[in-house]
């Protein structure tokens, strides 16, 4: 297959020890690496943050770190996590996975994709250099909701520029993937027969495009409102402090799926591996996920129904909010379907794809209760939502993305991981992720407000669970990380195959796959 | 490799007996049911929707668990090949759909009645701040600020953390239980919400707007809340507290507290 490689590309990447290598590539596979590593060390100081705000929550009263630098990590928290690790990461997998499973020997534009990854830690850098600057970090919650992020010190600039530069690198990455998609599928390979992970990244990619534009204009009045005199969010001067929150949840709830849609992906693609047989409603799957993404646009407000908007908007929000429940459902119903008279067995990938679905349901499950306006009025900014959110993202998200790690590890390094370990590491995660979130339903029930830095004393207990049970999780997290440096160096030779029956066309390439996918298209059956 | 096995199998122990042991803090772990006609409403959809979710979760997982013991490779069964079925796939859309028509109703008359703020008896103006709360007696001509009352070597661990610890304010909000109390709800600096779980009542308090919102207390009592919406350094620390008193009551503190001229003031400007 080497014969017919490109006149300027190497055959064989230089040594991985080269700093060049990294620097320059446009390797689909570098590029990816290098995202996924990236996450990874943003998801611990992500983590790091997380463990600060448990620290501190630990016990009532203020024990370790000012309120002003409280509510810094709390905003910092959510940035890292969101656009450090979580997208990211399934950038990283769209570009290692995306070429393999559509038959492609790359992707469509690898200059463009060395810029769009090599963005983001100049983004973070920045990001995280406001921590030191005067008047300390951005402190207004990640919503940056006006007037409050308006009192932002010289961090705020600052903030607002390095998220341009992480709403560039995913709108690059996107096009990558539309470009790639369309365009570079073995004859053969017609949309509906793509994989649903590459389905449901397409339709994600459509989401980036069509709303970080709406976060660059948000932010960018934020700008003007603070350093070149307009009004736009200030009612004295003529603007609206709402209209922010509309402009950033019209952003803000598809970006919501944008973090879910290619766990769905997953999530699909290794139920059938392991259940070994076809996945059900396939054809379903792709109008289900076509469909959320079309609701995602027209239910940003229910983020927003104590601000005051008048009854039909309540209850427009309302009702398109709980349509979502509806094609959510029908993937979930599908993925029990395709296990139903199956032949499971229960590898590490299996484990957290299942963890994925029990645990994202009970996220859906309270997601529906807050979608109920009324109820709403109780749950709002309380942790009731923390613990809905965190639901949909650690056990959800993130778990798909370990699941992922897992599933296509041994095509990626040629090696098998520790499968002991690995369930270990599934058992640890599952029971510590519990016990953190789990108890903050019932201190967001029983009225405890989220972002605050000391509490009453009734919610002690379930504070110090989730404290607990925090500590615990990052802890398994390194488990992780010794597992895969582990299988990278010594595991056991993986086949090309690697499970059993796998479907797709990334199982046809030998373990480790070749540095060129597919130099000459494969036959589409 | 055998240890590690069996280090497994208690793991997987220990997540049941976490699951279960957390429900056996003693501490309240569930919505209050309220002191107004409303927030029992609010309460009774929160718990009919928190049952439909179980009710559910009980069918859904117990058919994936079933499978998941049935239908295991180990026990040798075949796996079976049917991948679609469009009569089982249009059941599982329609059926959603209907339940959630049949949970939409009681919601939407909620909020319909949550929304009606005509023929209240009195009004009382809340302004935020930074981070204190201010309350204006609109037709009684009374008006006060409201902070935090927990001391500073509370909150530092110095001393012993008294039973309302940073649920206390200087000037509790004083209103009569039966009557309809409309809230006017703004802010001078930054976004607040103004929230009090027993009267259902959650509103923002947003800078050069006006929100209404409004509660008839059936129980005469000490109510307590806090600020809602991220407001800054002290965003924590801006405590709600309603005291409901009979009318009588209330009229005899209006009487103590009320400063006249400014009522009247106030009464020509909203004219």
């Amino acid at each position: 297959m080497s014969t017919v490689a490109a006149g300027d590309h190497h055959d064989h990447p230089e040594s991985p020890y080269s700093i060049k290598r990294w620097l320059f590539t446009t390797n689909h596979k570098d590029i990816g690496t290098l995202y996924l590593w990236f996450s990874f060390i943003m998801f611990l100081i992500g983590g790091v943050m997380a463990l600060v705000i448990r620290t501190e929550l630990f016990q009532p009263g203020l024990q370790f770190v000012d309120p002003q630098f409280f509510n810094s990590m709390t905003t910092m928290h959510a940035i890292m996590m969101i656009f450090g690790v979580v997208m990211p990461a399934f950038t990283g997998l769209a570009n290692w996975l995306i070429p393999m499973m559509i038959g492609a020997p790359d992707m469509a534009l690898p200059r463009m994709n060395n810029w769009s990854f090599w963005i983001l830690p100049f983004a973070f850098a920045m990001m995280l250099s406001t921590l030191f600057m005067d008047g300390g970090g951005p402190a207004g919650g990640w919503t940056l909701y006006p007037p409050l992020t308006l009192q932002t010190g010289d961090a705020l600039p600052f903030v607002i520029l390095s998220m341009h530069f992480m709403g560039l690198s995913s709108i690059m990455g996107a096009i990558n993937v539309v470009a790639t998609v369309l365009n570079m599928r073995a004859p053969g390979m017609t949309l509906m027969k793509m994989p649903l992970f590459v389905w449901t990244w397409l339709i994600t990619a459509y989401l980036l495009i069509a709303v970080m534009p709406v976060l660059a204009g948000g932010i960018t009045m934020l700008l003007t409102d603070k350093y070149f005199g307009t009004s736009f969010f200030n009612a004295a001067g003529g603007g609206d402090p709402v209209m922010f929150q509309h402009i950033f949840w019209f952003f803000g709830h598809p970006e919501v799926y944008i973090l879910i849609l290619p766990s769905f992906g997953v999530v699909s693609s290794i139920i059938p591996t392991f259940a070994r047989k076809p996945l059900f409603g396939y054809a379903s799957m792709v109008y289900a996920t076509g469909a959320i993404a079309f609701l995602s646009f027209i239910v940003w407000a229910h983020h927003m129904f104590t601000v005051g908007m008048p009854l039909a908007g309540e209850l427009f929000f309302m009702f398109a909010t709980m349509l979502i429940a509806v094609p959510t459902g029908v993937k979930v119903f599908n993925w029990i379907a395709t296990m139903w008279r199956g032949s499971m067995t229960f590898e590490t990938p299996m484990l957290f794809a299942l963890g994925f679905i029990v645990m994202f349901s009970i996220g859906g499950f309270s997601g529906l209760m807050l979608a109920l306006a009324p109820v709403d009025f109780q749950y709002h900014d309380t942790y009731f939502v923390v613990a809905h959110f965190h639901y949909v993202l650690v056990p959800g998200s993130i778990f798909a993305i370990i699941a992922a790690v897992y599933y296509w590890l041994p095509k990626w390094c040629g090696n098998m991981y520790s499968e002991g370990l690995g369930k270990t590491h599934f058992w640890l995660s599952t029971i510590f992720v519990n016990l953190t979130f789990f108890p903050m339903h019932f201190v967001g029930l029983a009225g405890m407000p989220r972002r605050i830095p000391d509490y009453a004393l009734q919610f002690s207990d379930y504070n110090m669970m989730a404290t607990i049970g925090a500590f615990g999780f990052g802890l398994s997290q390194l488990l992780f990380l010794v597992l895969v440096i582990k299988a990278i160096r010594s595991g056991n030779k993986a086949t090309s195959q690697v499970w059993e029956d796998a479907e797709g066309l990334e199982w046809t390439l030998p373990s480790p796959a070749p540095y060129h996918s597919f130099s000459t298209p494969p036959a589409i059956k | 490799m055998f240890a590690i096995k069996r280090l497994n199998a208690w793991l997987g122990l220990a997540f049941i007996s976490v699951v279960s042991g957390s429900a056996f803090a003693g501490q309240p772990m569930n919505m209050t049911p309220g002191v107004t006609d409303i927030s029992a409403e609010v309460y009774d959809m929160h718990m009919i929707a928190f049952w439909l979710c179980v009710v559910i979760a009980v069918v859904v997982f117990g058919a994936m668990f079933y499978s998941i013991f049935a239908h295991r490779k180990s026990r040798g069964v075949t796996p079976a090949t049917f991948h679609e079925s469009t009569t089982i796939e249009a059941i599982w859309t329609i059926i959603p759909f209907v339940v959630l028509i049949a949970l939409s109703i009681p919601a939407t008359k909620t909020l319909i009645d949550m929304y009606d703020t005509s023929d209240y008896d009195l009004t009382v103006k809340i302004t935020g701040y930074q981070w204190l709360w201010h309350y204006e007696y609109v037709e009684d001509g009374v008006d006060f600020h409201s902070k935090l009352q927990t001391s500073i070597s509370q909150i530092n661990n110095d001393e012993e953390k008294g039973e309302n610890y940073l649920l206390e304010v200087d000037n509790e909000l004083v209103i009569p239980v039966g009557k309809k109390v409309r809230f006017l709800i703004t802010s001078n600096d930054v976004i607040h919400a103004w929230w009090v779980p027993d009267l259902a009542v959650k509103k923002d308090a947003v800078p050069g707007f006006i929100n209404e919102a409004w509660a008839r207390v059936n129980e005469p009592g000490i109510y307590r809340g806090q600020c809602a919406e991220l407001c800054g350094r002290h965003h924590g620390f801006m405590p709600v507290v309603v005291r409901a008193v009979p009318e009588a009551e209330y009229r005899q503190w209006v009487a103590a507290n009320a400063k006249p001229e400014s009522a009247t003031e106030y009464a020509v400007v909203s004219q």
